[in-house]
């Protein structure tokens, strides 16, 4: 009977926090964003590209501080500056691989500019906290559309491209003898991720755009070796962690960014040990660990090509 | 028609030239190994092949066309550059490349999956494509990439090192598969190795590159002291012992162990320090 009542007050407690019309919309831009940031991020980890992701954020920093001192949306300051910066990424390309010490001076003048934004215009100076470690309660209606809007072009802009990105992603050399446009996918996929972190940086803050693009797509990674179940999954748990999020958020009254964070974490740890433990729950089919020598009893499919 | 013609193909990458007016053709369903000192351009000479370095002066044709990039008739295997993604399954990384131009999802219609278990089937690697990649030994990788390289049917297999980092044992059995499917499928086999022996008895012919010069006939013909001398720049010995055959630059050995490195300088990046003729024998 106690459980029953426990049960019937958190519900009830639930449907209170959605009489909130900044709770809806919280929820509402914290699941269009962990979406995007899920399917962006898969990509992302097989690229080998989260650093890139993680300097984009510092940068949108910039921006962003930028904008509040000139005046104008620091959101459109974040997007216009990550979107630069990843375009600008995504030409340079492989000459920038191997110069992990240039990003990072790059991206520490940038956060360092950033400060220096903030400190000219210090009346708004809490927006750094919002900006570092994010502020999803804060989002409004018309933000919410932005924030939509953007993510829409976006993943149909992935969808496009998702089958030669794949194989570009996998076999750079074999895809670029096949005639796939190497570079121009790799420009156009930074430019995805560009707006990807720009929104990230709405929930969880500049700081923390790995909790939302990197932990989710990696931890799916460890659960599956199928593509096409680790990108659902991807999008899935950064769906499924924000929500729970935001929801524990309402019911501890501590930040939402540090319970994203936390299942983030917990949820990518989950999935190391799954994957120690070599579980696949994702397998279709019943694997044959057995070694085949390359046999030569096949010709009959092999004589008609 | 030759499957690959040069005429009068001279080659340069990055300022140095790496073939001069080199002319050869391979024909239908030969074997053909491809061999020279390191940095001598074998990697260069494929990729002219697939047309993703246009020749400077000169014609290469691939089956009586010009070379351009995405012939659907030629099969490549790229060098292994270590970065495979070792959690994705084997069939999801072969199928990735099953029409990988086309722009969409990657979801595979059924004639393409029929394509990828045929191009798998072919290789025995059909319980193999169950696994992560990371489970897997580098010959049974090798053996994927083999089959991806056998999507669409092609006509031509260019093999780049398929051998590079395998022991004795898999290395046969790459080179019997390799041999399989050239004499099964009739595709021509441009397959390029750091050492001969291995190829003996396998390959028809071989196609020796060094010092801008290239050489294809037959082991006979070309693996002998004045035509290596040629393409050495110094003096080659030959020697035969039963049917094992060591290719000797002044006392060391200039072609066989020496040669085993991952990156032997010439891909997309070339290293400076090996010369057009730069033979390899550590002093």
């Amino acid at each position: 009977m106690a459980r029953t009542h426990t049960a019937t007050m958190v519900l009830e407690r639930i449907t209170t926090m959605l009489d909130y019309d900044f709770m809806r919309t919280a929820f509402m831009a914290s699941g269009v964003v962990a979406i995007l940031s899920g399917l962006v991020g898969y990509f992302l980890v097989l690229r080998n590209q989260t650093f890139a992701g993680h300097a984009l954020s510092h940068v949108g920093f910039t921006g962003a501080t930028g904008a509040i001192l000139v005046g104008i949306s620091p959101f459109w300051g974040l997007v216009g500056f990550t979107l630069m910066a990843g375009l600008a990424m995504g030409t340079l390309g492989e000459k920038l691989g191997a110069r992990d010490v240039a990003i990072g001076m790059t991206l520490s003048v940038a956060l360092g500019l950033g400060l220096l934004f903030l400190h000219f215009y210090t009346a708004f100076a809490t927006q750094a906290t919002a900006l570092l470690f994010g502020n999803v309660l804060g989002v409004d209606r018309s933000a919410l559309v932005s924030l939509a809007s953007l993510a829409l072009v976006s993943v149909v802009t992935l969808g496009v491209i998702a089958r030669p990105l794949l194989f570009a992603s996998l076999q750079p050399e074999l895809a670029e003898a096949k005639g796939v446009p190497v570079r121009i996918l790799a420009i156009a996929f930074m430019a995805i991720v560009a707006v990807a972190v720009a929104e990230s940086t709405q929930v969880v803050g500049v700081l923390l755009v790995f909790t939302l693009m990197v932990g989710p797509a990696a931890a799916a990674r460890n659960l599956t070796s199928r593509v096409g179940t680790a990108v659902t999954l991807s999008a899935g748990l950064a769906l499924a962690e924000a929500w729970t999020g935001l929801t524990l958020a309402w019911f501890t009254n501590w930040p939402v960014s540090f319970w994203i964070t936390a299942l983030s974490g917990l949820v990518y740890g989950l999935s190391l040990c799954a994957g120690a433990l070599r579980l696949d729950p994702f397998r279709r089919r019943t694997a044959q660990p057995v070694e085949r020598a390359p046999t030569i009893d096949r010709a009959e499919s092999l004589t008609s090509p | 028609m030759s499957v690959v013609a040069f005429d009068a193909v001279t080659l340069e990458l990055a300022g140095r030239t790496i073939l001069s007016d080199v002319g050869f053709a391979i024909e239908p369903s030969e074997f053909v190994g491809l061999l020279g000192p390191n940095g001598a351009g074998k990697t260069t000479l494929i990729r002219a092949i697939l047309g993703l370095v246009r020749p400077r002066r000169g014609r290469i044709s691939v089956l009586g066309r010009e070379a351009v990039r995405g012939n659907p008739a030629v099969g490549y295997l790229p060098q292994v550059r270590g970065q495979t993604d070792l959690k994705l399954s084997g069939w999801d990384f072969v199928a990735s490349s099953a029409s990988g131009h086309r722009w969409g999802l990657p979801r595979l219609a059924t004639a393409e999956r029929h394509e990828v278990a045929l191009a798998l089937d072919l290789v025995g690697a059909t319980a193999l494509a169950e696994r992560p990649l990371g489970e897997l030994s580098g010959g049974e990788r090798q053996r994927l990439l083999l089959s991806q390289a056998l999507l669409g049917r092609p006509k031509l297999l260019l093999l780049d090192e398929p051998l590079v980092n395998l022991d004795p044992t898999h290395q046969r059995g790459v080179i019997d598969l390799v041999a399989r499917l050239n004499r099964e499928l009739g595709c021509a086999v441009l397959f390029s190795a750091h050492e001969l022996n291995p190829l003996l008895g396998a390959m028809h012919r071989v196609l020796y590159v060094g010092r801008g010069q290239a050489v294809l006939g037959t082991v006979d013909e070309v693996i002998t002291g004045p035509v290596l001398s040629r393409l050495y720049g110094s003096e080659i010995e030959v020697l035969r012992i039963g049917r094992r055959i060591f290719v000797m630059a002044g006392d060391n050995e200039a072609e066989g162990e020496a040669h085993r490195h991952d990156d032997d300088g010439h891909g997309p990046h070339p290293h400076g320090d090996h010369g057009p003729g730069a033979h390899h024998h550590h002093a």
